[in-house]
């Protein structure tokens, strides 16, 4: 049986059918490995009452902060949401917008339980401050820790340099990030790359993101690098 | 001797030299994130970025950068010889499960206990934001906290007890400001170092908890400035 065919033609393609209320991972940190072009199809595609699992919230109108700007999302999940996220912080001041904050390595560990069949965990990260407010919390080995719920997602829109026809994806340098995290989190990982690569041609030894966990892939216009 | 408390610089500078050779560490944003700079030239540190690098080297030259190739602040980077790429998960389990020889936070209140307060301001605008802080901070074999020994209005920073939301309780070892060097201990705090020009009594002053000293106290920088 040949592989199911995972290339998508074109960003609009690769992100029809949203539904609104989706829940939505974004991949991306400090600029770098973000789906930019997937963000502004579903711009495009124009999908509302977004709920988004990203480790931040856009930087003016870049990265998330269009989604925001076009009101597409009421509620988010985020570390970081950061400074620079006009839309988010305007709308979050005037109430408008529901924020879960979670530490960032536990927000990780979170989407990665729930990737790998595990309901909950318990973790000593956010003992005794804001965080652990409503969590059952538990001595273990003389450690105080709460319980985390994992974190899953309908969709994860994730950014690699090159995919295969079969899905498997390598990054680049620091544009890794959340990638290879949300790709097994949830239920459709669409990712766009800069380059597809012919079955067999990815070395298996640098494989990142194996093949399981991807559905669509898109292939977009390169940057440069230096 | 001037009576200046210390620049940022300056507690950059004294804190850089807490970071033994070989040490794998973790650098906040803030005056943790000018500590680089100050690493003697016969100590090689390996820069731990929560994005997943190890062995960050300096920044960018211009017309070099690689905006795949950024810390936590967005500012393009460099990797060392030896240096690694991982994804975030891997990233926070260097940080939270306790691989980090030493971690350096900025801080907004610390406590005689060693909670941390350093993520949100009440009353600011905005939502604040954790980030990787509080993975760092229960993580952390050393957690080495620089900031401002007092607000801008002259209140204490060192507190009885944090009155800012925590980013974690329990966590901080030492403390570096711009008047001292002060460890936090099972006994309480004690003030190791003070800068240049001031006493003890000075800064316990400005110190809302006990500190414990005895005679007197070494300067943070025993070569005369």
């Amino acid at each position: 049986m040949s592989p199911k065919e995972k290339i998508y033609p074109t960003v609009d393609a690769a992100v029809a059918g949203i539904p609104d209320g989706a829940t939505i991972m974004f991949g991306g940190f400090g600029g770098a490995g973000f789906p930019n072009n997937l963000i502004q199809g579903l711009v495009r595609q124009g999908a509302l009452n977004l709920r988004v699992i990203s480790n931040n919230c856009g930087t003016g109108d870049g990265e998330l902060g269009v989604l925001f700007k076009n009101r597409q999302i009421r509620s988010v999940v985020a570390a970081f949401p950061g400074p620079g996220a006009k839309y988010f912080q305007e709308q979050f001041d005037a109430g408008e917008i529901e924020l879960e904050l979670v530490p960032q390595g536990i927000l990780c560990e979170r989407m990665r339980a729930h990737g790998a069949g595990i309901p909950a965990f318990f973790s000593p990260v956010g003992v005794g401050t804001e965080v652990a407010r409503g969590k059952e919390e538990r001595v273990i080995r003389g450690q105080r820790c709460i319980l985390e719920q994992s974190l899953g997602a309908d969709y994860a829109f994730i950014k690699a340099e090159r995919a295969d026809h079969m899905g498997n994806l390598v990054y680049r340098k620091a544009a890794r990030n959340f990638n290879p995290i949300m790709a097994t989190a949830a239920e459709v990982t669409i990712v766009e790359v800069e380059e597809i690569a012919a079955i067999g041609e990815l070395d298996p030894e640098t494989i990142v993101t194996p093949s399981i966990f991807v559905d669509r892939i898109v292939k977009v216009a390169g940057k440069r690098y230096v | 001797m001037s009576k200046t408390s210390l620049t940022r610089e300056q507690i950059a500078e004294r804190a850089a030299r807490e970071l033994p050779d070989g040490a794998y560490v973790n650098l906040g944003w803030g005056i943790p994130n000018l500590i680089a700079a100050y690493v003697p030239s016969d100590v090689t540190i390996y820069f731990h970025s929560e994005n997943g690098i190890l062995g960050m080297g300096p920044r960018a030259k211009p017309g070099q950068e690689d905006f795949d190739l950024v810390d936590a602040m967005k500012v393009p980077v460099t990797l060392v010889s030896g240096g690694a790429f991982f994804a975030q998960d891997d990233a926070h389990v260097m940080t939270r499960g306790g691989h980090l020889d030493i971690c350096i936070l900025g801080g907004l209140q610390v406590s005689e206990k060693g909670d941390l307060a350093n993520w949100r301001v009440p009353g600011a605008k905005g939502a604040g934001g954790i980030g990787g802080a509080m993975d760092i901070s229960v993580g952390a074999q050393r957690l080495i906290v620089t900031m401002e020994h007092t607000t801008k209005d002259g209140s204490p920073k060192i507190l009885k007890t944090c009155t800012y939301p925590l980013t974690a309780i329990e966590c901080v070892h030492t403390i570096v400001t711009d008047l001292a060097v002060i460890d936090v201990t099972p006994e309480g705090l004690v003030l190791r170092e003070v800068a240049p020009g001031f006493t003890a009594e000075e800064v316990q002053q400005l110190t809302e908890p006990k500190l414990r000293y005895s005679g007197t106290v070494p300067s943070m920088f025993p070569e005369a400035r």
